[in-house]
């Protein structure tokens, strides 16, 4: 046999680190009834595997392999901690014994969707539920995520720390919740994917990257791995459709020199094909189960419909304004209600579009993208002054600086007030 | 795993007959269950001393320790598997004696 090339390595603990990691933490936490535990010991494993692989080669089953060092690690672990409290590990390893090593296949799927469930559970903060997630499930380090998010190595820390006292010691469990309260939990653990792949799409904060691939990506993985745990559910499709769809115009939607691109100025040629035509797939799919729609479906379906024209104009906007109207029945929010009044805009023109926009100026006095509404539809109506203080307002408002730079060369285009 | 249930009071209105007798549904069903294990109504903070002997005397005071709009009127303590049993019996609860509940587990 020939030694495996250190790239070949490289490669090997990546994809293992992608592919295994949350299966192994999953199966130790099942095996030894500690996040902690399973934490640390799936960390040691893969560091062992760093250490030992480029030497004694890649084992024929890595998962397996992780799997069997990482149950290894734990029982060390706990023997270790045994000699400092004695009385209280004995009984410990007992009660946990015997140590086999669990082969990853079959029914440890469902290990790995307890595991999801866990770390999404509604008594744990959002925060807490979305760097809970990343570290266990995604296997992402606590620096990757500080950096992700932009704060403090510590804070993560101490947000994912204590997320696991509170599991402890409030009995959150380690199970797939029952049919009765399935739907609310599922939507619970969708919205922690969405969250994660939102901040990556329109990163906030300044000095970051506008747009967070590594985000969007690890959302992506994560909605997929979710959908192959729950492949009837049509949310779980729906969302991954809306991601990829998302994810397909990102080649298009910043300009060579990081600023925003509309949806209508967009180079639709840079679309990601194959990814529009998964995410159409998935649509499909949905519409032919003849199934009633929920929320993270109809907004896939508007996605789909914005991803089949050649153009903006060439948009149906009469399809987009009718699953909005459906999506505001699903969702009766000020924010649904603007991104309609934005498709009645192109079906109606801007007059229609902004006497319906300003209908919702006291809920969303607030929001940066009712300014930035405003003042594109003000601007086509010629009401320029107008427009230049509600394109302002939407600057001082945005948090993206992507955002800020496409707003503020808007307003710049304006005509001056004393050429009229 | 034991919890306790804390019944939040934050409004001006007390209990009605219609909020008594669903809650007493509500305990007879905990009986049933295997949940209950025990469970009491306070009295209004007016009704509260505070004592603190942690100094040479007992130093009695008139009134609850902290004055909030928020203050516990009851509670029950269940036995319950883990934290999802818990909440969805918590919000039975809260639904039958309509007031929010704070779920804590026992240590």
């Amino acid at each position: 046999m020939t030694p495996p090339t250190p790239h070949d390595v490289q490669e090997a603990i990546t994809r293992a680190h992608r592919e295994e990691w949350a299966r192994v933490v999953a199966a130790l936490t099942r095996r030894f009834g500690a996040l902690d535990t399973a934490e640390e010991a799936a960390a040691e494993a893969f560091a062992t595997a760093v250490e030992r692989w480029p030497a004694d080669g890649v084992p024929p089953n890595p998962g397996g392999w992780l799997t069997t060092t990482a149950h290894r690690k734990a029982i060390d672990r706990i023997r270790r901690e045994a000699k400092r409290d004695a009385k209280q590990q004995e009984a410990q390893l007992s009660y946990h014994a015997p140590p086999e090593p669990p082969e990853p296949t079959g029914p440890i799927d469902d290990e790995r969707l307890r595991l999801v469930f866990t770390c999404c559970h509604p008594a744990l903060a959002m925060e807490a539920r979305v760097a809970l997630t990343l570290r266990l499930v995604g296997g992402l380090t606590v620096a990757e995520i500080a950096h992700a998010f932009l704060v403090q190595e510590n804070t993560v820390g101490q947000r994912i720390t204590r997320a696991k006292a509170k599991i402890k010691a409030a009995g959150i469990p380690y199970r797939v919740p029952s049919a009765a309260q399935l739907p609310e939990r599922v939507s619970g653990v969708l919205a922690v994917l969405y969250l994660v792949f939102n901040e990556g799409y329109l990163a906030s904060g300044p000095g970051t990257d506008p747009v967070r691939s590594d985000l969007t990506a690890e959302a992506i993985r994560l909605t997929r791995l979710t959908r192959a745990l729950l492949p009837e559910d049509g949310e779980v499709a729906g969302l991954l459709a809306l991601m990829l769809l998302t994810e397909a115009r990102r080649p298009a939607r910043l300009s060579p020199s990081g600023e925003l691109v509309t949806l209508g100025e967009q180079d639709r040629a840079a679309w990601d094909r194959a990814l529009i035509a998964e995410g159409h797939q998935l649509v499909r799919e949905r519409l032919a189960t003849g199934k009633p729609a929920g929320r993270y479906q109809v907004l896939a379906a508007i996605n789909a419909v914005h991803t089949s024209a050649r153009s903006l104009d060439e948009t149906d906007w009469s399809q987009v304004v009718a699953l909005y109207d459906l999506l505001l029945r699903l969702d009766p929010s000020p924010v649904v209600a603007l991104n309609r009044a934005v498709a009645v805009a192109e079906l109606d023109g801007p007059a229609v579009g902004l006497a319906t926009v300003d209908r919702l100026a006291a809920p969303l006095a607030g929001y940066h993208a009712y300014h930035a509404t405003r003042a594109d539809l003000l601007r086509r109506l010629s009401r320029t002054q107008e427009a230049r203080t509600a394109y302002d307002t939407a600057i001082t408002l945005t948090t993206n600086p992507a955002e800020a730079d496409h707003l503020t060369r808007r307003r710049d285009e304006l005509p001056r007030e004393d050429d009229r | 795993m034991q919890y306790l249930l804390s019944v939040i009071h934050d409004s001006a209105e007390f209990g009605t007959a219609e909020e008594m007798a669903a809650i007493d549904v509500f305990n007879e069903r905990l009986q049933a269950e295997g949940h209950w294990v025990f469970a009491g109504g306070l009295g209004t903070t007016d009704t509260a001393t505070v004592v603190d002997n942690r100094g040479s005397a007992a130093l009695v005071t008139d009134g609850p320790f902290v004055e909030t709009k928020e203050y516990l009127v009851g509670f029950w303590i269940i036995e319950a598997p883990d934290l999802d049993v818990a909440l969805a019996l918590a919000a039975d609860g809260s639904k039958a004696c309509h007031r929010k509940i704070e779920v804590r587990p026992f240590l």
